[in-house]
């Protein structure tokens, strides 16, 4: 049924640390890949090696840059994903009922079996989570890796998404933001992780850490004293030439 | 918002189908035997025909069967209920019509209200959207119902009544274009909310995160086309609207005159619809600095 649930049990999800990401992609390679193998169908790229490629994706890393009143500009890199909201619109306008929330873990997903394709989901979503694969005809999104974190057969530090496994800068978080005790609820608390357009009510699960203050801008110049001219005017010999050549 | 053609052939032909069938079942014309037949025809070409366009823009049409299962909390469910109980009741209701020459007008009456409902419920697919304010309001509804009964009340021939009614049409439109080039500001989204980053400076995309385009884009991000967006409303205001209004309220319409009316306003209509999507930003638009 796309009816959501009243509540889950756990709210499993990402907390993302803007102030530490770096903006290298790994995130989306590695989801990429890992979705490309796995046993649902691949996430496809249509002219993969001609000149205008266009894939499905289930993370992608925008930039922005921010211009506060005074100071610098911040450059600020920003994975996107599903927030896995805990009002999912993309779950209740589907008609056949293929897409669900789980209650057992908050988990949003679609069972391709039962999709029709009609993009619908994708429309009622405001983050661009979803991309309907335009091989399979049918609706993509993130799994949290459904099929890694339960998965015994891996070794216990690979059970978690592929983009938080892989991610060098430290700069994505998996938990259970449902548990305040959690380590990402401890996070969010700490650094006031903040979610994606709240005004439109979707109550996303996943969070976002903001940055941190940078240095103030203020001229402070530790080698200026230093960097004093030894001799401000030229005396002896230099003087005498200095002033022979400036009267030439 | 993409305008698929296969949509707006389904909301504008199946729009029109339905508003008919919902004047043939209140008995509006009354009418019996061969000539009721052309009447049901027509209508039925084009609910159908707009309903079998729909399936056209499905990535895996197999599945489509399955959108009957989700009724309680789904509108494109419930479309396809109403559709089809529509279709079903109104067919028992015009072959005892036609081939027996027996009127139930309770079922003429429930076949119609089930067609008003379809209408209405396809309009709730989109206003149901918060991600797109310009949909996301009661005046949607509104208009796809009042559009629906004027063209249906224009092929049932009912004059007056269709001159009315698509006057309303006009009247509605011109301001649901003026009120909605102002909701996505009233909304509230933008690339501060969207990111969160709004409230430390003012925020830009610095770069995307992919050179190509991809489904995002060309789905719920297109602009391409807007720049006649202004000639296009009022081509569509026109022969949507005000030259139909003015011929079947001020001029004695004929036959072959109906007809021009009704291509006009076909016509018109096609055109307005392509704006109803094309115009749509969807708040998406906001991660790519783009509307």
């Amino acid at each position: 049924m796309t009816s959501l649930p009243q509540s889950t049990e756990k709210k499993l999800g990402l907390v993302i640390d803007l102030d530490t990401c770096v903006g290298c992609h790994a995130c989306v390679t590695a989801c990429k890949g890992w979705n490309t193998q796995n046993e649902d169908t691949p996430l496809a790229d249509m002219d993969a090696y001609g000149s205008e490629p266009v894939g499905s994706f289930l993370n992608r890393v925008h930039s922005f840059e921010v211009q506060p009143e005074v100071g610098p500009a911040q450059t600020i890199h920003f994975p996107k994903s599903c927030l896995h909201c805990d009002d999912a619109p993309c779950v209740t306008v589907c008609p056949t009922g293929a897409s669900y929330k789980r209650v057992e873990d908050g988990i949003v997903l679609v069972n391709e079996d039962a999709c029709m394709g009609c993009g619908l989901c994708a429309w009622a979503c405001p983050y661009g989570a979803r991309e309907l694969d335009q091989d399979a005809g049918v609706m993509k999104k993130c799994t949290l890796c459904v099929d890694r974190i339960y998965n015994e057969t891996l070794p216990e530090e690979d059970r978690q998404p592929a983009c938080v496994r892989t991610c060098p800068a430290g700069a994505r978080h998996f938990g259970d933001l449902g548990d305040p005790e959690s380590d990402v609820s401890k996070l969010v608390a700490e650094r006031d992780g903040m979610p994606l357009m709240p005004e439109l009510g979707t109550q996303p699960v996943n969070r976002y850490l903001p940055p941190r203050p940078k240095d103030t801008w203020e001229e402070v110049d530790v080698l200026a004293p230093l960097l004093q001219p030894v001799a401000e005017e030229p005396k002896g010999f230099l003087g005498w030439l200095d002033k022979a050549l400036e009267k030439l | 918002m993409h305008p698929a053609p296969s949509v707006i052939l389904f909301t504008v032909l199946s729009g029109l189908g339905f508003g008919l069938l919902a004047f043939l079942g209140f008995g509006v014309p009354d009418v019996s035997g061969w000539v009721a037949f052309v009447f049901f025809f027509v209508a039925y070409a084009l609910a159908v025909g707009g309903l079998m366009a729909s399936a056209f823009h499905l990535g895996n049409p197999k599945n489509a069967i399955k959108s009957f299962s989700q009724w309680r909390s789904s509108w494109l469910s419930r479309e396809a209920w109403l559709a089809v109980l529509g279709l079903c009741v109104m067919g028992v209701y015009a072959a005892l019509l036609i081939f027996v020459g027996l009127r139930l007008p309770w079922i003429g009456a429930a076949g119609a209200l089930l067609c008003v409902g379809a209408v209405f419920s396809t309009s709730m697919i989109y206003t149901q959207l918060t991600t797109v304010p310009r949909w996301h309001h009661w005046s949607t509804p509104v208009l796809f119902l009042l559009l629906s009964l004027g063209g249906g009340a224009l092929l049932a021939g009912q004059s007056t009544l269709a001159g009315v009614l698509l006057a309303l049409v006009g009247g509605v439109q011109a301001w649901v274009w003026w009120d909605g080039d102002q909701r996505f500001k009233r909304a509230g989204s933008t690339i501060g909310t969207a990111t969160g980053l709004g409230d430390r400076g003012a925020v830009r995309l610095f770069e995307p995160p992919h050179t190509g385009t991809n489904y995002l884009l060309t789905e719920m991000v297109y602009v391409v086309g807007r720049k006649h967006a202004q000639k296009l409303r009022i081509i569509a205001l026109i022969c949507m609207s005000i030259l139909p209004a003015v011929i079947l309220l001020l001029l004695p319409v004929g036959h072959f005159m109906a007809l021009l009316v009704v291509l006009m306003h076909l016509g018109g209509v096609f055109a307005a619809r392509w704006l109803f999507f094309a115009e749509a930003e969807h708040v998406v638009g906001l991660y790519y600095d783009k509307r």
